[in-house]
């Protein structure tokens, strides 16, 4: 008992050692809201108006200055509205994401995104002037969003695969699995801003950290010894929704909530392929993400100690009893899983931004994509994670791009009304 | 700022509005996971419902003949709850524990974005108005500015709040021990215990579970309603799936299963909670701690609530009260 309270404790001087390495805290000042306007390859857009509103009858209003930042100053913490004024922007653009931003100032000075993107190629734009939702389906839209959705299908997958692989081998629904994302994002993000690694050595470092810290050291310090004492699954879960939460909170006690950019190849300009336009580090991380995946289910159907896992995931008891080493198996599927998470959470800092609720918004996301494909199956997860990841980004021709989300969810619980065991499971009782 | 001041606030808050809407959520959730063994992980949801009945009604709908007044709305707002209840149960009822758990969850997430993102019900700006004037109305507390119980200091509405509020919670606590000695409440148990057991004695397991969860959302729906009366505004971004969480944590403290563990559950809870943020604000206002900065204090109640709920639920998983006997969780 009192050497699993050690460990913990162990765990978060890690976590301070860490943070100690240099990020200081946030500055505090008078409260201000910050619009940065920019274009594709981060270069400022001048000249936009900014109007920022409140609920108690506050306005105010800037313009960008040659750097794309216009700084409004607020009487005090709270929340705000801030909007771009569309006629201000140069002619044949829109902001992504639409003109309007909700920010709420906490302290100090608040950074709001708008990022300027040629008109109709906003993806989730708001469609404020666009004519409605359903005016905008055209084809090249949909093949647009049929890319994004691919994109975003391979990071779901990354992390679904080894929430599976968990599940299977271990029965554990892995709550805190969304912040291996996060902590793979940002173990990257101190080797490359903090000890100035380029990133391309930044982030196969940084993954091997992850997966050996994050994955096998996890398992180690708090999920075997909860095995070895025979721990329930109900209990064990609200673990890890309490480690997830710790964490979560542990990465912005250190870093702060405003998200940041890994140093290199953060506004890379979109190329133009026919009516489809993507970043070129976009195509080289999903043939990364295309050949992790397929490396590891190779490795799972092929290998020894892969067939050993689909073994453990079958009949612990029988693969232990047949020579098996459960508990290696167990540690190597932790392994993996950090890999290919902490791969997903560098795809999605390269491709968005690193941010401490990076992996929390995806966390339901895995779940609909395990579940849609049947717990505990590994092509399952992977044919979920695609359902879900297109179903997710081709819902916003139809639905607010606030309910993308929503609608992946939604999936899910409509399949397990039908088909409860998963598009691939096997059908057994799960009630 | 002193020791003294940090004292206070941590009563205040103990006792105060937050800690009555976390403890409705919690006694509900108590009836569907303590006693039934519902992985009710959407509980949100059911306040959500409470908050936003409340907020369109009296704000949206303001002077419809639909709505004539507060009393209405919460007649409405706990029938809404009873239809969340069975639109929720219906498909989930019948998974295993871990299925019910993500449905919830996602169920909850679903809810909190659809009214985020309809402008009808308020937007991502909600909604903010008068939403409890025929309430603050029968406030039978005489006319003047404050009143005193010895340190702490209530403004008149907030005395009036907060005495309903605990007087709501002395009734519905007194209600769930009236039912958990029913034969009713043993069949819940039995669930709990062994659901095939109860099957096989002719008890329709499936409809106690859906009582429970329409009860249990119940509570949670009414922490929604003095939620939106008592704060008079409703924001989408307030009923995130940490809010279910933290119910957790407060049921595990204090006990799940026993009538009275969400109450002490919350009261230490809330008490710790601001007791900690109020003491390290007063150490980095009187320059002891120079390592912090007062934003990241906020964090650091989250790290505990995180870590206090892993710590829990490995040493010790019956709270304060409870039975471990009567608590081996495990997957059915």
């Amino acid at each position: 008992m009192h050497r699993g309270i050690t460990r913990i404790v162990l765990v978060l001087v890690g976590f301070i050692a860490a943070g100690l390495l240099g990020f200081g805290p946030a500055q505090a000042e008078g409260a201000s809201i910050t619009a940065v306007v920019t274009g594709a390859d981060k270069s400022p857009v001048s000249g936009v108006t900014v109007n920022v509103t409140n609920a108690e009858g506050f306005t105010g209003s800037a313009e960008t200055d040659a750097e794309g930042l216009a700084t409004i100053e607020v009487p005090e913490p709270g929340k705000y509205t801030a909007t771009v004024d569309v006629a201000t922007l140069p002619i044949g653009v829109e902001i992504k994401g639409g003109p309007e931003r909700s920010i709420n100032v906490l302290q100090g000075d608040k950074k709001a995104l708008f990022p300027v993107v040629p008109a109709g190629e906003g993806g989730d734009s708001g469609g404020s002037d666009s004519g409605g939702i359903l005016a905008g389906i055209t084809v090249e839209r949909v093949l647009q969003l049929i890319v994004d959705g691919i994109i975003l299908s391979l990071i779901i997958a990354l992390g679904a695969l080894g929430l599976s692989l968990i599940f299977g081998t271990t029965g554990l629904s892995n709550f805190a699995h969304g912040e291996l994302i996060t902590l793979g994002a940002f173990t990257t993000l101190v080797l490359n801003t903090t000890l100035g690694l380029n990133l391309l050595i930044a982030a196969p470092i940084g993954i091997v950290i992850s997966a050996a810290l994050w994955g096998w050291g996890q398992n180690q310090i708090l999920w075997k010894p909860l095995r070895k004492r025979g721990t329930g699954l109900i209990a064990a879960m609200i673990v890890s929704i309490g480690l997830g939460i710790a964490l979560r909170y542990t990465i912005l006690f250190f870093f702060g909530g405003s998200p940041v950019s890994y140093a290199q190849f953060a506004g890379q300009p979109g190329i133009d392929l026919g009516p489809i336009f993507v970043t070129p580090k976009a195509i080289v991380l999903s043939i990364i993400a295309v050949l992790f995946l397929v490396a590891s289910v190779a490795w799972l159907k092929g290998s020894r100690l892969g067939k050993a896992t689909r073994a453990v995931s079958d009949n612990p008891a029988l693969a232990s009893a047949s020579g098996v080493n459960v508990e290696r198996v167990i540690s190597v599927v932790w392994v993996l899983g950090a890999l290919l998470a902490a791969y997903a959470g560098v795809f999605l800092g390269m491709t968005q931004n690193v941010v401490w609720t990076m992996g929390q918004f995806l966390l339901l996301t895995l779940f609909a994509a395990v579940v849609l494909g049947g717990l505990g199956t590994i092509s399952g997860a992977i044919l979920g994670s695609f359902v879900v990841g297109i179903t997710v980004q081709l819902s916003t021709l139809i639905v607010p791009p606030e309910l993308k989300t929503a609608s992946a969810l939604f999936l899910m619980i409509v399949l397990l009304l039908i088909r409860p065991q998963g598009l691939l499971g096997r059908p057994e009782r799960v009630g | 700022m002193d020791m003294g001041f940090v004292l206070t606030q941590a009563i205040s808050q103990a006792i105060g509005v937050t800690a009555i809407i976390y403890l409705l959520a919690t006694m509900g959730l108590n009836i569907q996971f303590g006693y039934t063994g519902l992985l009710n992980f959407g509980q949100i949801a059911f306040v959500a419902v409470g908050s936003y009945a409340i907020g369109v009604f009296m704000v949206q709908w303001q002077g419809s003949a639909f709505v004539p007044n507060l009393w209405v709305a919460i007649i409405y707002a706990l029938l809404l709850s009873v239809v969340l209840a069975l639109i929720l149960g219906v498909p989930t009822l019948r998974l295993r524990a871990d299925y019910l758990a993500i449905v919830t969850i996602a169920a909850g997430e679903i809810i909190r974005l659809v009214f985020k993102s309809t402008d009808a019900l308020g937007g991502a700006q909600g909604i903010n108005g008068k939403m409890g004037e025929e309430f603050y109305a029968i406030n039978p507390f005489p006319q003047q500015d404050r009143f005193d119980f010895g340190p702490l200091s209530y403004t008149r509405n907030d005395v009036w709040v907060v005495t309903v509020g605990w007087v709501v919670i002395a009734l519905l606590l007194l209600l769930t021990w009236a039912l958990m000695r029913s034969p009713w409440g043993r069949v819940l148990k039995g669930i709990r215990e062994d659901e095939d057991a109860v099957r096989s004695l002719g008890k329709s397991t499936y409809l106690r579970k859906m009582q429970a969860l329409i009860l249990g959302g119940i509570f949670g729906t009414i922490g929604g309603i003095f939620w939106a009366v008592a704060k008079q505004s409703v924001q989408p971004d307030s009923f995130v799936p940490a809010f279910t969480f933290f119910c957790y944590t407060i049921l595990i403290l204090g006990g799940a299963a026993r009538v009275m563990g969400p109450v002490i559950g919350a009261l230490i809870f809330w008490f710790l909670l601001v007791f900690i943020e109020q003491f390290l604000l007063l150490l980095i206002d009187n320059g002891t701690i120079t390592f912090l900065e007062p934003t990241q204090v906020g964090p650091i109640r989250f790290i505990l609530v995180g870590v206090g709920l892993m710590l829990l639920m490995i040493f010790r998983p019956q709270g304060i009260l409870g039975d471990k006997k009567e608590l081996a969780l495990d997957a059915r």
